[in-house]
């Protein structure tokens, strides 16, 4: 079994507005000193399988066709 | 003109869409599940909006991936009219039909009301009943409509006419860039709207200024 999670991230440039809301909920807390705050998704995901090579090529092919929207978003797989 | 509707699970829209596409074009729509690989033949394909698949991961990215997406793609490469709306035109970028992506609302939050639409582009076949630089009234109702392309697919979209609609003037209800609320292909025959012109084509609605796109697409203009 592999375990891997894939984080998804928006590509610099594209407005965050959920990220904006948060910095000023952070910054309303008291926490001073916040630059930027940019709002991501993590995949955990379990593969049923110990080709890690095969797993790797398989999860690339899953955030290009769905997980990810490469229009606005970017991607990184890592392994546990 | 015959026309289709998609249905999927989550889309809410479908018997507006339906409702509207009767009453213009005198013949009641074909309805078409999400599963369905084969679509009749029909002049005209609508996605209509709702919330399909709960929004889930990302509006439209669920259903985008359903296999009548597959067939609505290859009508579309044969020239087959397709419109989404709202909804329909998340699935429709989500499914790289269109440009761009549809992102949360710049004010995070869901907007239901009432904007006034710039018809940018006239000469297309959803819009052939407007003039060019007319304002229309339009519902939206919607919490992704935020509008975003890189700087590149913004400078082709406007220098290619692909923007057909713009919020007027002060009316922008998400933040989208260049004011933008419809989009078409390169090749003109697949548009994707966040207002909904369906729910404003006849008196009892309020008004008619949504008519003119079903009457465009489905060619029933009067002379």
């Amino acid at each position: 079994m592999i375990k891997a999670r894939v984080t998804v991230t928006l590509k610099n440039g594209v407005l965050d507005p959920q990220g904006k809301a948060i910095e000023g909920a952070l910054g309303a807390l008291g926490f001073d000193g916040i630059g930027q705050v940019r709002q991501g998704k993590v995949f955990d995901l379990q593969i049923e399988s110990a080709d890690k090579a095969k797993a790797e090529e398989d999860l690339k092919a899953m955030c290009e066709k769905l997980l990810a929207n490469t229009v606005i978003e970017n991607y990184s797989i890592s392994f546990a | 003109m015959k026309s289709a509707v998609v249905q999927l699970p989550g889309l809410n829209r479908d018997r507006d869409m339906i409702a509207a596409l009767t009453k213009i074009s005198g013949k009641a729509p074909v309805t078409v599940w999400q599963t369905e690989t084969d679509i009749p033949d029909v002049d005209l394909i609508v996605i209509p909006g709702g919330f399909s698949y709960g929004d889930y991961l990302r509006c439209g990215a669920i259903a985008a991936r359903m296999p009548v997406m597959q067939a609505i793609k290859a009508k579309a490469e044969k020239g087959v009219k397709v419109l989404g709306v709202c909804n329909g035109f998340q699935i429709l970028v989500e499914a790289g039909l269109l440009p761009g992506a549809l992102m949360r609302n710049a004010s995070l939050k869901f907007v239901c009301r009432e904007i006034k639409l710039e018809v940018v582009n006239a000469e297309t076949d959803f819009t052939r009943a407007y003039s060019k630089g007319q304002i229309i009234r339009s519902p939206v109702a919607h919490h992704d409509g935020n509008y975003f392309a890189d700087a590149e697919t913004l400078k082709t979209i406007e220098g290619n006419g692909q923007v057909v609609f713009r919020y007027a003037e002060g009316t922008n209800p998400n933040g989208s860039m260049n004011d933008i609320a419809g989009v078409m292909n390169a090749g003109g025959n697949v548009l994707g709207m966040m207002p909904h012109p369906e729910n404003l084509i006849e008196a009892a609605h309020g008004g008619s200024d949504g008519r003119g796109l079903f009457a465009s697409a489905l060619e029933v203009i009067a002379a």
